[in-house]
């Protein structure tokens, strides 16, 4: 199979919709078809880096737990918005995974250097 | 000619997204491009329900493209993990689980995100609706 450079753009929440969970699900089908799989955290998308998630509390399980499963899955690339870090106030230290915050002229450079861009 | 691999992610309904694909996939086909799968995701897994009622004077998403992909032989895959949990069942899954009917239109097939990753890889181009 051709190998393909994948972005995955997360621009929602962890909780109150499905979208990151279910976009969690397309980059791990893509590492495990040997596809080579990035994720981009946009706008809300952020705040599925937080660590310390309580999602008990809603009886749903936790999102920070299965991420932490991507480096068995060999994703190893993981890019946050940088404006949307100051905008949620968030720091390296409040988060789960260990991304690179890139600026505005990054995230278009990595945007033109993806084979394929699929949004969520 | 360009190859497109499409993915849909929104309702039908609730959201515009399943109709743009349609207008998009008309579109292209129009233009000479080909739209080879499209893959139904997410909430968009509700567009293979041939039970949905439309309003009146209007034709079923389903049917549409059930009517397209007929014409033109488009892929049209269900995501089989996103349609369980919604209950977008074919006679196999309602079988398994014990309901008592299947909701599924025989124009698309269930099957894993494994095809959607090969219709990313054998294809020119992507574009994703909702979301």
């Amino acid at each position: 199979m051709n190998q393909k450079r994948i972005l995955i753009v997360y621009r929602h929440p962890p909780y109150g919709e499905s979208f990151a969970r279910e976009a969690l699900d397309v980059a791990m089908a893509g590492a495990a078809f040997d596809q080579s799989v990035a994720l981009l955290f946009l706008g809300a998308g952020v705040t599925v880096l937080t660590a310390n998630q309580q999602s008990e509390g809603i009886q749903e399980k936790s999102l920070e737990k299965q991420f932490a499963a991507l480096p068995l899955y060999d994703v190893n690339e993981l890019y946050v918005d940088a404006d949307a870090l100051r905008q949620y106030r968030l720091s390296n230290a409040d988060l789960s995974l260990s991304v690179k915050a890139l600026d505005t002229n990054a995230i278009t450079q990595l945007l033109e250097r993806s084979d394929i861009v699929l949004n969520f | 000619m360009t190859n497109f691999a499409l993915m849909v992610l929104g309702p039908p309904i609730s959201t515009q997204a399943p109709q743009s694909a349609l207008n998009f996939t008309r579109a292209a086909l129009n233009a000479g491009h080909q739209v080879l799968r499209v893959f139904f995701f997410h909430d968009g897994v509700h567009c293979g329900n041939q039970w949905l009622i439309p309003p009146a004077g209007q034709q079923s998403i389903a049917e549409q493209w059930a009517e397209l992909a007929q014409q033109q032989k488009i892929d049209l895959v269900v995501c089989v993990a996103s349609a369980l949990k919604r209950g977008v069942l074919d006679a196999g899954e309602a079988k398994r689980y014990g309901k008592s009917a299947a909701n599924l239109h025989p124009a698309f097939a269930l099957s894993g995100l494994g095809q959607w990753i090969d219709a990313c890889v054998n294809t020119d181009r992507v574009v994703t609706f909702g979301g």
